[in-house]
């Protein structure tokens, strides 16, 4: 999918030079993804398992459900479910109520992947589509936010977390008041800078000491993880090189402008779920585009547009509508950049 | 609709058309502007559901009624008028009964003069049968058209304010889902009911197909 061999090899079948097949890959990136999840439960304790076994539950549930129904067979064994479980709620706020979590887990599989077809078939990242989904079902209850290391994180769980399905989670303001240090306001390092202005450390953002979604603190622990996929080619590195660049370089041009109004790019990179997205979304493998020049411009226009969501947007995090929209351009990418056939004449790559 | 060489249905039948085999809503998907727009709520959709079917009868009847008199090049500028004048008979009688529905429903009410289910059973149907069966097909399809808008309309005001007809379902603390009151909660809402008639159509010509075919294996 990715190495690109220059060499042509004449020699009789079989060709197969290595057992990776779908399963291989899903499993690596499930494997790859739990050190992340393992972290936000460390951070966010009992409340942020529940939420990641609620979404995952809920996935495989959903879909088992439709490939019965569809006569597909079990295709649980792909593991693809798992990862959209697991990746879902990684980008939602550790308080999120386990039964919004599961309507969450089922939008994404019957919205963002039944829907087209199934596995391979789906234009949008189906754990994207199942965030924007409760993003714009429960535009509260996601951007609700429980302080990381709170203390009392593994003996008890945040109040919402055990809402009564179809009712209003409870307000957090008196749970903060006793657990937490003074000061706490609930507001993510981006949602700061935005309304007032305050840039987060590096050092904060790195380790993942800051507010956020349940997966998306630790940068670091983001990239080793997305590394580890590199090397192993489960993963096109283009893609988050290209998102990560382009975001840093309309970061850098805005920040020299104006320095006093944008923050440095290390600030852009760090915050929010650019990593996570940058890593683990936008190179679903269904939802990315296939050419090697495509990767770039696909990656390019989803940086750009996290920071113009960010700098320009209503809201405070870009990366979820990014990515999105990144997914609808794929096939108008793929069209245009298809390389020359070896040895036609004419039309031009 | 009776095509020449048809034999013609019954008025049951052609009453059925246009609550099941040719629902507006569900099979021939038209008029979708006030239904994903208006049907944010039951009383809202009834009270557009019931809007339509009186225009949709009154101006059918009308145009039966005239349909030999109308010269063919005038015919849709003279549907348009006699719809256009039911509309506005409708627009104020809604008015004086309920200014609260008048104020949700805005502009659709006036749109109904636009609305392709009456201009399309007025070209297709009335203009060529006689008014009682007219009649008959016209209740059916703004029964259908209701039904529809129901349908729509009920879901999103369970999901997006827990009430329905305005009676709370779950209690104060239900958590509405904003999405749903939003349009693309009309569109979610839509493609489950059209999924859902699509499936259960599709089980039946299944079950049609498949048992002649066991009884010529058999035979």
């Amino acid at each position: 999918m990715t190495g690109k061999s220059r060499r042509i090899e004449l020699r009789a079948a079989p060709h197969v030079k290595r057992g990776v097949n779908v399963e291989t890959i899903m499993l690596h990136v499930v494997l790859a993804l739990l050190p992340i999840a393992g972290f936000s439960v460390i951070q966010y304790g009992l409340s942020a398992l529940a939420l990641i076994m609620a979404t995952t539950v809920s996935c495989l549930l959903s879909e088992r459900l439709f490939s019965r129904l569809s006569g597909q067979g079990n295709t649980l064994a792909d593991w693809s479910a798992t990862i959209t479980g697991l990746l879902l709620a990684l980008t939602l706020p550790p308080s999120f109520p386990l039964w919004m979590a599961a309507v969450a887990g089922f939008a994404a599989i019957a919205l963002g992947k039944v829907l087209f077809g199934g596995l391979g078939y789906n234009v949008f990242n189906p754990a994207l589509v199942g965030r924007a989904f409760v993003q714009a079902a429960f535009p509260v209850a996601i951007t609700t936010w429980a302080p990381a290391f709170f203390p009392g994180r593994f003996t008890g769980f945040i109040p919402t977390t055990f809402t009564m399905p179809l009712m209003t989670p409870p307000g957090l303001a008196e749970w903060l008041h006793q657990h937490v240090v003074d000061g706490f306001t609930g507001a993510t390092p981006l949602a700061r800078w935005k309304f007032e202005n305050h840039v987060a450390s590096a050092g904060d953002l790195l380790s993942g000491v800051a507010t956020a979604s349940a997966g998306e603190t630790s940068a670091l622990l983001i990239l080793a993880c997305g590394l580890y996929l590199a090397a192993r080619k489960f993963m096109d590195w283009r893609i988050p090189v290209a998102v990560i660049g382009s975001a840093a370089l309309v970061a850098l041009a805005f920040h020299l402008v104006d320095p006093g109004r944008y923050p440095a790019p290390v600030f852009v990179l760090l915050s929010g779920g650019l990593m996570l997205g940058a890593v683990f979304m936008a190179t679903d493998m269904a939802t990315s585009p296939v050419t090697a020049t495509g990767v770039w411009i696909y990656g390019a226009v989803i940086g750009v547009v996290t920071v113009m969501i960010r700098y320009f947007g209503g809201l405070t995090e870009g990366v979820m509508y990014a990515i999105l929209i990144g997914n609808a351009l794929v096939p108008l990418i793929d069209q245009y950049t298809q390389p020359r056939v070896f040895g036609a004449r004419g039309r031009k790559a | 609709m009776a095509l020449p060489g048809q034999t013609q249905l019954s008025h049951m039948e052609e009453f059925m058309e246009g609550i099941w085999k040719q629902n507006p809503v569900f099979v021939m998907v038209l008029g979708m502007c006030p239904t994903l727009a208006v049907s944010v709520s039951a009383v809202n959709s009834l009270s557009m559901g019931i809007a339509t079917t009186f225009v949709l009868v009154c101006s059918t009847l009308l145009v039966s009624l005239i349909r030999k008199l109308v010269p063919k090049e005038v015919r849709i500028a003279t549907y348009i008028v006699i719809i256009a004048t039911f509309v506005t008979v409708v627009d104020y009688l809604i008015q004086a009964i309920s200014l609260a529905v008048y104020d949700a429903l805005g502009a659709f009410i006036q749109l109904i003069v636009v609305n392709c289910i009456i201009l399309g059973r007025a070209e297709a149907h009335a203009s060529k049968n006689p008014p009682l069966r007219t009649v008959v097909n016209a209740l059916g399809m703004g029964l259908g058209f209701t039904l529809g808008l129901l349908s729509l309309g009920a879901v999103r005001e369970i999901f997006g304010a827990g009430k329905l007809f305005g009676f709370s379902l779950f209690g104060p603390d239900f958590q509405p889902w904003v999405v749903m009151v939003l349009p693309p909660g009309g569109f979610f809402v839509l493609g489950a009911w059209l999924l859902l008639f699509n499936w259960l159509k599709n089980r039946k010509v299944d079950g049609a197909l498949v048992k002649p075919l066991e009884g010529h294996t058999h035979a």
